[in-house]
């Protein structure tokens, strides 16, 4: 049972957004702005970062509802989704790609672990500027949506099918906030 | 040194504002809803948990910002000083102790609220959109924390620099200025 009276039922954030749509409105503007807008990175890269930093903050239905946009995205290649939220070092991912998902752990611990030597890494691998700024601010931003789905307690289905729908429907339609029937 | 190239008088949140226009637009939107919008926790009670949320993520920049904006609203030094220190012995209501001890939890982590907390701040009278908009500025508050420490931000020592930011965020709330910021390149107090 969520910790407010959400409306019953409906899973996680779109919950919490249905019960205050005047925050949700900028909160799925800035989603859409991180995972779907203008980027080198592509849209499963980055999906893939915001299912890490879930992963490691342990919130599960950001963590499989996000896993699951990113198997969507990814199509063929989708068993890097698993295999990075595995292990990072054996998935079959650029060494790009690899020092960005070290920024984001650093990130999702706090701020002040990101060091000069991963940020280097990063540049030494081809990361532009933008790159980096984009991983530290969705690593950020899950930072914010983890707590905000579990400080709430809000549901977190366990059906598998449920988050693939999910992960389809996020991969198709990108961040469209839900609407209020009332 | 900031990590990534920021224009040298906007130190802190500033900068990175300034260097994505586009990400920054529903951050401010979200930040002036939550902070100045329609509430029935005063905007100095509101700052107050963006205070102790920066303070317990050790980001000194948001930390020195957000003190300096609960103090030129609330009109005294104290108030934040105090629950930065001890929220239980502060001097703010119970409810307001309940709900900072909330933001504190969502601080460490979503998982860390307890149902005990929630019980404990309904029981002395908060609402669900107080608790709701309690955790949800907390979490917010780790997005930015984690923005402006995770790029490596500049953090000015001159008091003065946090007084002329909270005077702006007082008058102009966190929308932005529909002018720019070109104007305080010649601020001294920007200066680190």
């Amino acid at each position: 049972m969520a910790y407010i009276q959400v409306p019953e039922g409906i899973p996680g954030i779109r919950s919490l957004v249905m019960f205050r749509p005047e925050t949700g409105k900028p909160l799925y503007e800035l989603a859409q702005v991180l995972l779907r807008g203008d980027s080198t990175l592509s849209e499963a890269e980055r999906e893939l970062m915001a299912a890490y930093v879930s992963s490691r903050n342990d919130t599960m239905f950001c963590m499989m509802s996000h896993a699951a946009a990113s198997r969507a995205l990814f199509g063929n290649d989708k068993k890097i989704v698993d295999d990075v939220l595995k292990d990072i070092q054996h998935a079959d991912i650029s060494d790009k790609m690899k020092a960005l998902l070290n920024i984001a752990g650093k990130v999702q611990i706090l701020g002040k672990e990101v060091k000069p030597e991963d940020v280097e890494s990063a540049r030494n691998e081809g990361a532009t500027y933008k790159e980096i700024h984009d991983t530290v601010l969705i690593a950020a931003a899950f930072s914010m949506f983890n707590r905000y789905v579990d400080g709430l307690a809000s549901f977190t289905p366990t059906d598998e099918k449920e988050y693939e729908a999910m992960g389809k429907r996020m991969a198709e339609k990108g961040y469209v906030p839900p609407i209020n029937k009332e | 040194m900031p990590y990534i190239p920021l224009e040298e008088h906007l130190p802190g949140i500033t900068g990175l504002l300034e260097y994505d226009k586009i990400a920054a637009k529903p951050i401010r939107e979200l930040t002036q809803i939550l902070l100045r919008g329609d509430s029935t926790l005063t905007e100095g009670e509101r700052e107050l948990i963006a205070t102790v949320v920066s303070n317990g993520n050790q980001c000194r920049f948001c930390t020195a910002a957000h003190t300096a904006a609960a103090d030129i609203l609330l009109g005294e030094n104290e108030t934040s000083k105090n629950v930065k220190e001890n929220i239980v012995t502060s001097p703010v209501s119970n409810k307001m102790k309940a709900l900072l001890t909330i933001a504190s939890m969502v601080r460490e982590s979503g998982k860390a609220v307890t149902k005990e907390a929630i019980d404990k701040a309904k029981t002395e009278g908060a609402s669900d959109i107080e608790i709701h908009d309690t955790v949800l500025i907390a979490a917010l508050f780790c997005l930015y924390n984690r923005y402006v420490d995770g790029l490596s931000t500049v953090t000015p020592a001159n008091p003065n620099f946090y007084k002329g930011l909270a005077e702006r965020l007082r008058d102009h709330g966190y929308n932005r200025l529909s002018h720019g910021y070109d104007h305080l390149k010649t601020d001294k107090s920007t200066v680190a």
